[in-house]
């Protein structure tokens, strides 16, 4: 044993080696949070507050009649809920986040700085026009950037994530549809598309008609026209997903596209996975109609326990006079406002409104920044890299896992399928919980529902060689560990995550969907309490 | 009493002009826990393909497509609180619905026990 001066033991020994339990649950930084209604009294305010003298409540019926059970925490106490818990959370700041589909994008701190400036970050909906020039030349700036990356000629910026974009990209087709005078009811959706695709359109009132993938994972223009033969006149949209959810892009896109206008039909694409192609192609040249933008996807906008999303939706000539309200028209370099109807000029015939105000701005100005800051040929760059990344993690892990595809180049993002796992005992789930106890957030587990126990990865471009390195050496050990029957580590994983792996079925058949107090605190004050 | 499968792993037994609508045992395995179903209407007039019914599992939700033209005659309303049942039991007491056939005809179109044996192992 090493021996100081004092004669402390400076190593641990034997002890080292053991695990105990503690007498708070707690395990060192690892910390048993309780809710915060189990931590605070409700009966108590956390705040010291004078007595109030000779109130009279003007709330007539609406007074309160019973204590509403808040808890009365300090302002240290509540720091300290919150801390602790947002030590639990897994971030792109915290680790490499693989989740496929998502695009989980470094955030710049510059983004950040620029949009606490006081004149962004103070700014209120409110305020009146004549003060928030600044803030609409930026929007503008902004819509300028979407339309040149996208080679549209329109933009709706206020939709505030994907799915609301894609409502705002669909009911534009609406409209238009029913300014030519001939409503239709039927979008077609790939099966390899997102899944909000068909969902907005259910929501609208259309009839959802699927179209098979081939083969390879990709649309068969053929396959789209015979939905088109099938259902003449009244196919309103085909939505599509590109690059799609199997991480490949669509090579017949351009022939899809002349198809669906040949039948009078409107092409919405789904631009969540845009991050593979910005400065490398541009969907409006495709022959897209609309499609929209995750800010917080493509433009590193903060997302996955932050947020919030925004969606703006890129618009061709066709559908531009539809964008909703509110917009700004320029006129030379003035910029108007265009809030209500009767600012409306010729051309111009909003198919409603979607928010109250222009959309989400702390996300537009940290997607300029990052525009601003990268350029257009490092936007071109990070959407190289994001593909390069992708087709390492493929190349290091293709001897292993199956693609099912075939060995061939992707995009942003790699599917495999569950293959390789055959015969060994072990699910796609199980693999994903396992990466848990390895310290990743797993990748998208499941989905695209087209390739069976689906593992799709999307490595962020801004991920160091020796990162993704580290990434393929884990799932190359957890692959033969799963091959070579080491099945615990799989069946009970995950072993060292704060929870252990929770019941989906019962959390889904049987929800707990109200709190109830728990018993109360073991530990007896030293001061029993009057 | 004849039984028919479909490629979308539905079964049909036919009793008369009505028949009972359920999902098999191939399905059940493939969506894992089914923790949601919900059912059509009874009168709802429905055509070869369109969405009938979704199950929701922990791992998806699908569609159940109507095999056959027909009307809705009856739903088994024990799902709606008891989803498990379709793991447990998809080809007998889980059936989801029964429909009044309009156009025999198509049964002809589907595959009976032995091809949709086939089918499954051909996947």
């Amino acid at each position: 044993m090493s021996m100081n001066t004092q004669g402390r033991p400076t190593s641990a020994g034997e002890a080292a080696a053991t695990a105990h339990k503690t007498f708070t649950g707690n395990k060192a930084l690892d910390m048993e949070e309780p809710l915060i209604f189990e931590i605070g009294r409700t009966d108590i305010c956390g705040v010291d507050l004078d007595e109030v003298e000779d109130f009279q409540p003007r709330l007539g019926k609406h007074e309160r009649k019973s204590e509403i059970g808040l808890v009365g925490l300090s302002e240290p106490e509540t720091m300290r809920h919150y801390v602790r818990l947002s030590r639990n959370n897994y971030a792109i700041d915290a680790g490499l986040y693989p989740l496929g589909s998502c695009t989980m994008k470094h955030n710049p701190r510059l983004n950040e700085k620029m949009a606490r400036l006081p004149g962004f970050g103070d700014i209120h909906p409110l305020q009146p026009i004549s003060t928030t020039a600044g803030a609409f030349e930026l929007i503008d700036e902004l819509a300028r950037w979407l339309m040149e990356t996208t080679g549209t000629s329109a933009v709706a910026m206020s939709p505030k994530a994907g799915a609301h974009g894609e409502q705002c990209g669909m009911m534009a087709i609406k409209k238009a549809l029913e300014a030519r005078g001939e409503p239709r009811s039927i979008v077609l959706v790939p099966e390899s598309a997102h899944g909000t695709n068909p969902a907005t359109a259910a929501l609208l009132g259309y009839k959802v008609v699927a179209i098979p993938a081939r083969e390879d994972g990709t649309v068969d223009v053929s396959a789209v026209q015979e939905k088109l033969d099938l259902y003449k006149g009244e196919v309103a949209a085909l939505m599509l997903t590109n690059p799609n959810t199997c991480g490949l892009f669509e090579p017949q896109v351009v022939e899809i596209a002349k198809a669906i206008h040949d039948a009078g039909a409107y092409f919405y694409c789904d631009g969540a996975n845009f991050n593979a192609i910005v400065g490398k192609a541009r969907p409006g040249d495709l022959g897209i109609d609309a499609m929209h933008i995750n800010l917080h996807k493509t433009f590193s906008t903060p997302h996955g326990g932050g947020g919030p999303g925004s969606g703006p939706v890129v618009l061709s000539d066709r559908l531009a006079p539809f964008a909703p309200l509110p917009f700004i028209r320029k006129n030379g370099s003035e910029l108007e406002v265009i809030e209500t109807r009767d600012q409306l000029v010729e051309g111009e015939d909003p198919f409603g409104r979607m928010t109250a105000f222009h959309g989400q701005m702390g996300m537009f100005v940290r997607a300029l920044s990052y525009m601003l800051s990268h350029g257009s040929d490092g936007l071109k760059q990070a959407s190289e890299d994001a593909v390069l990344n992708a087709n390492y993690v493929r190349v290091g892990l293709q001897d292993l896992m199956t693609l099912p595809y075939g060995e061939k180049p992707c995009m942003h993002e790699v599917l495999f399928d569950d293959t390789f796992l055959d015969g060994t005992g072990v699910t796609t789930l199980d693999f994903a919980k396992a990466m848990i106890d390895e310290g990743y957030h797993p990748m998208t587990m499941y989905f695209p529902l087209v390739v069976h126990g689906a593992m799709l990865i999307e490595p962020t471009e801004s991920e160091s060689r020796a990162s993704l390195d580290l990434f393929v050496a884990t799932l190359r050990d957890l692959v033969m560990s799963a091959k070579s029957g080491e099945t615990e580590r799989f069946a009970g994983a995950p072993y060292h995550a704060p929870r252990r792996r929770l019941d989906e079925t019962s959390a889904a058949r049987k929800p707990i969907l109200k709190w109830t107090p728990p018993a109360p605190a073991q530990v007896e004050p030293l001061v029993p309490a009057e | 009493m004849t039984t028919y499968f479909t490629k979308d792993h539905e079964w049909l037994k036919v009793e008369g002009d009505v028949a009972t609508v359920g999902i098999t045992e191939y399905a059940q395995s493939q969506l894992g826990d089914v923790v949601f179903v919900e059912l059509p209407e009874t009168g709802k007039a429905l055509a070869q393909g369109d969405e009938a019914a979704v199950v929701e599992s922990v791992k998806a939700a699908s569609e159940v497509y109507a095999p056959v033209d027909g009307e809705i005659v009856d739903g088994n309303a024990d799902l709606e609180g008891e989803p498990a049942k379709v793991n447990e039991d998809p080809e007998n007491s889980a059936w989801f619905f029964k429909m009044k056939l309009s156009n025999a005809g198509q049964l002809e179109e589907l595959m009976n026990e032995a091809d949709y044996k086939a089918y499954v192992e051909s996947l």
